[in-house]
C-alpha cells in the first residue's frame, strides 16, 4: 500500500543565518492511506508547519514530500488533490453556505445546478441540510465547523487536513463532533491528518499519532503506545500528564536507576512503602480525586477513585504501584 | 489595611467620583450629554443648510427682474435638463466615474500590498507616502501640475529627450479628451483629479483589505482556485466595502470641486464651476442651489445600486 503522505527528512526553516527557527527539523514521517492520523504537540512545536507544508502553503527548506507517491515540491496547493478544513474556518463570508460548499467546484467550472446539487448532498451528510440559504455570520460556531468540513469534502480530497478543528468549540459540542469526525472518516475512506494541541482529542480519534516537540518528532505510534509506553520525558508528560521519575526516585521505587514514567491512575496511595512524601494539592474530578506528593523535589500524582479515603493536605503517605506499570525511558527531554 | 479588616466600600474623593456614580446610574443620561454638542452641530449647522439649500431649489428667478421669486416651482429643476445646463451636468459625471475607476485601479496595488505585505517601518513608510501630499496646499499642487503638463513642462520634454513624443501626440490628438497640450486637455485634467483624489481610494480600500484574514485567500487557493480567480470571487467581493468608501469620495470629491476644472483643462463648464458662477456673478440662487442638488441625488442613486449589487454583503 503506497503511504498517503510521506516526508523525507523534510526541514522548514524561517529566517536565515545562525538565528533561523527550525520549525520543522529533519521530519520523516509516513502516513499511512484512509488512516486517522494525529499530530500532537504543544504551539510552536511544528505541527502546524508540517500539515502546511502537506497543504503547499508552506515550501520545505530541505527535503522531500510526496503525496501518494508523487513529489509535490513544484505543486502550488490549488494543484494538491489535498483540502484543509481551517481553525478558524475561513468561510466566505459574503457567499451563503450552499456557495461556500460549490466553491471549489466552481472554480473548477463545474455548472450551477451541478454543483448546487453536490453541495446539497454534502450538506446533508454533515446534518446540515437545509442550511444552504443562510450566510456563515448567521451560523453557530459547531455549523460553521460543519461547512467547513463539507466545503473541503465536496471536492473528495486524497487527504484532508484539519487544524485544530474542534479549539473553537465548548466541550460537549467538542466531544460530539470528535464522534462525528471519527464516523465520517471510516464512512469515506479519506486519509485524514488533524493537528490539535489536546491530547485528549488526538488519542480518542487517531488510529495513529506523532508527538511533536521542537520541530521533531518525539514518538510516533498508536495512541495506546504512546500512552502506555512514552519514549521520552515530553511524550509522558505531554500525553496525559504522567509522573516522570528522575532515576534516583525510579532506582528507590525498585526499577533500575534511569528515567521512568508511572501513570496517575496506576499510582495508589499506601501506610507504608520504600517512598513517602507530602500532600500538596487536592483536586476533585468528580470520578476521581488527584492527589499530589512531593517527594524530595519531585511531584508525584495519584488518582484516587471516588469514594476511597484521602488523605489530609500536609499529611505524609507512601506510594504503591504494580510494577509492571513502571515504564522505563530513554534518557532525552 | 489589608484583609478582612479593609472596608467593604472605599471613600468618597470628590466630584469626579460624585460624577462616575450618577453617570453609572444614569448611562442614558451620560450617552445624552456626549451627543447633544455632536448632534446640534451636524442636525443644525450641517443637515440645516443642506435643508436650506434644497429649500432654494424650489424657488425660482424672475427673468426680467433677476428677482428671486419666493413661490414653490420646479421650473428651476426644469432648467438643469436645457442642453446647455444638461451638458454640465453630463460632463461632470462622466469625469466623476472616470476619475474615480482611475482612482480604484490605481489605488488598489498599492492598497493591497500595505495591508498584505508591509510591515512595521515600512507601514509608517506607507502612510507617510499616503498621506504626505495631503499635507501640502491643495492650490499649489494644482498649479504645479499646470506646469508639469504645460507644452514646455517636464512631461513633453521627457518625451522628446526618450524620442517618444509620437506617443503624446497621438493622445492628444484624440477626439473630445485630447486638446493643444495636456494642460488644457480632458486628460490631464483627469490626470490632476486622481492625483489629488487617489489618498482617499487608497486608505478605505486598504482598510478594507486589511480586514480580509490571510486564512480566507489560503482555503480559496487550497480549493483549488488560481490566483485570478482568487482574486475575483473572493478579494474584489470582500475589498468592494472600501472600494465603495473610497469611490464616494472620489466621486463627490470630483463632482464638487470647481478650482481644477478652472486650471487645467479647456475651459468647459463643471458642476462646482457653474455653482460657483450662478451664486456669485450670476446671482441666480435656486438655480446653484438645483445643481447642488444634483451630486447629491446621483451619490443616493449610485449607492441605492451599489447596495443592490451586493457590494455591502461582505460588511
Amino acid at each position: 500500500m503506497t503511504a498517503a503522505v510521506e516526508f523525507q527528512s523534510v526541514s522548514r526553516h524561517f529566517g536565515h543565518g545562525p538565528t533561523a527557527v527550525k520549525a520543522v527539523d529533519a521530519v520523516d514521517l509516513t502516513i499511512a492511506e484512509g488512516s486517522f492520523f494525529a499530530m500532537l504537540g504543544p504551539s510552536g512545536s511544528g505541527k502546524t508547519t508540517c500539515l502546511r507544508l502537506i497543504s503547499g502553503f508552506e515550501q520545505p527548506s530541505a527535503g522531500a514530500i510526496r503525496i501518494f507517491g508523487q513529489d509535490v515540491s513544484a505543486i502550488p496547493p490549488n494543484r494538491r488533490n489535498v483540502n484543509t478544513v481551517f481553525q478558524d474556518y475561513a468561510l466566505f463570508p459574503h457567499m451563503n453556505v450552499r456557495d461556500n460548499v460549490a466553491y471549489g467546484l466552481m472554480v473548477k467550472g463545474m455548472g450551477r445546478a451541478q454543483r448546487h446539487d453536490k453541495a446539497e448532498e454534502m450538506l446533508s451528510l454533515v446534518q446540515l441540510g437545509g442550511y444552504g440559504d443562510r450566510k456563515p455570520g448567521q451560523l453557530s460556531g459547531g455549523q460553521r465547523q460543519r461547512v467547513a468540513l463539507a466545503r473541503a469534502l465536496v471536492n473528495e480530497p486524497r487527504v484532508l487536513l484539519l487544524d485544530e478543528p474542534l479549539g473553537a468549540l465548548d466541550l460537549k459540542l467538542r466531544e460530539a463532533m470528535q464522534d462525528e469526525l471519527k464516523a465520517l472518516q471510516q464512512r469515506l475512506g479519506i486519509t485524514f491528518v488533524f493537528v490539535t494541541h489536546d491530547q485528549h482529542e488526538a488519542l480518542s480519534m487517531a488510529d495513529s499519532l506523532a508527538v511533536f516537540n521542537q520541530g521533531k518528532i518525539a514518538q510516533i505510534g498508536t495512541p495506546e503506545e504512546i500512552y502506555a509506553k512514552p519514549r521520552t520525558r515530553f511524550v509522558a508528560d505531554f500525553v496525559g500528564s504522567s509522573n516522570v521519575l528522575p532515576p534516583a526516585l525510579t532506582q528507590a521505587l525498585g526499577g533500575p536507576a534511569q528515567w521512568a514514567s508511572l501513570r496517575p491512575e496506576h499510582t495508589r496511595l499506601a501506610a507504608t512503602g520504600p517512598v513517602s512524601g507530602t500532600v500538596t494539592a487536592l483536586r476533585y474530578l468528580g470520578a476521581a480525586t488527584r492527589v499530589v506528593l512531593h517527594v524530595g523535589e519531585t511531584e508525584l500524582a495519584a488518582l484516587v477513585p471516588a469514594g476511597q479515603p484521602l488523605p489530609e493536605m500536609g499529611a505524609t503517605t507512601s506510594v504503591a504501584f504494580d510494577a509492571p506499570h513502571l515504564h522505563i525511558m530513554e534518557d532525552r527531554a | 489595611m489589608t484583609g478582612p479588616s479593609a472596608p467593604a466600600i472605599l471613600p468618597e474623593r470628590g466630584l469626579a467620583d460624585r460624577l462616575t456614580a450618577f453617570f453609572w446610574r444614569r448611562p442614558r443620561a451620560f450617552l445624552l450629554l456626549l451627543l447633544t454638542p455632536p448632534l446640534l452641530w451636524l442636525g443644525v449647522v450641517y443637515l440645516g443648510s443642506l435643508f436650506a439649500l434644497l429649500w432654494q431649489s424650489f424657488y425660482s428667478i424672475d427673468e426680467f427682474s433677476g428677482m428671486v421669486k419666493q413661490e414653490f416651482t420646479l421650473k428651476t429643476y426644469a432648467e438643469l435638463f436645457r442642453p446647455a445646463n444638461f451638458d454640465v451636468i453630463l460632463r461632470t459625471i462622466l469625469m466623476s466615474a472616470a476619475v474615480t475607476i482611475g482612482c480604484a485601479v490605481l489605488a488598489f496595488p498599492v492598497a493591497y500590498y500595505a495591508a498584505r505585505f508591509a510591515k512595521g517601518r515600512w507601514k509608517a513608510v506607507f502612510y507617510l507616502g499616503i498621506m504626505l501630499p495631503l499635507w501640502s496646499s491643495y492650490l499649489v499642487k494644482v498649479y504645479a501640475w499646470k506646469l508639469i503638463l504645460a507644452k514646455e513642462g517636464i512631461i513633453t520634454w521627457a518625451t522628446e529627450a526618450t524620442h517618444t513624443s509620437g506617443i503624446l501626440n497621438a493622445l492628444l490628438a484624440l477626439p473630445v479628451i485630447g486638446g493643444n497640450s495636456l494642460s488644457t486637455s480632458y486628460i490631464g485634467m483627469f490626470m490632476v483629479f486622481v492625483y489629488v483624489w487617489i489618498p482617499y481610494m487608497i486608505l478605505p480600500m486598504q482598510a478594507a483589505l486589511e480586514r480580509v484574514p490571510t486564512s480566507m485567500l489560503e482555503a480559496s487557493q487550497d480549493l483549488g482556485a488560481s490566483r485570478a480567480q482568487t482574486l475575483r470571487t473572493v478579494i474584489l467581493p470582500l475589498a468592494m466595502p472600501g472600494v465603495i468608501a473610497g469611490s464616494i469620495f472620489t466621486f463627490s470629491l470630483t463632482m464638487g470641486d470647481y478650482i481644477i476644472p478652472q486650471i487645467v483643462g479647456n475651459s468647459s463648464n463643471f458642476i462646482g464651476m457653474a455653482v460657483y458662477q450662478l451664486q456669485g456673478t450670476a446671482g441666480n440662487i435656486p438655480l446653484a442651489a438645483a445643481f447642488s442638488m444634483v451630486p447629491i441625488v446621483i451619490m443616493l442613486v449610485y449607492l441605492t445600486l451599489a447596495k443592490r449589487a451586493g457590494a455591502f454583503d461582505a460588511l
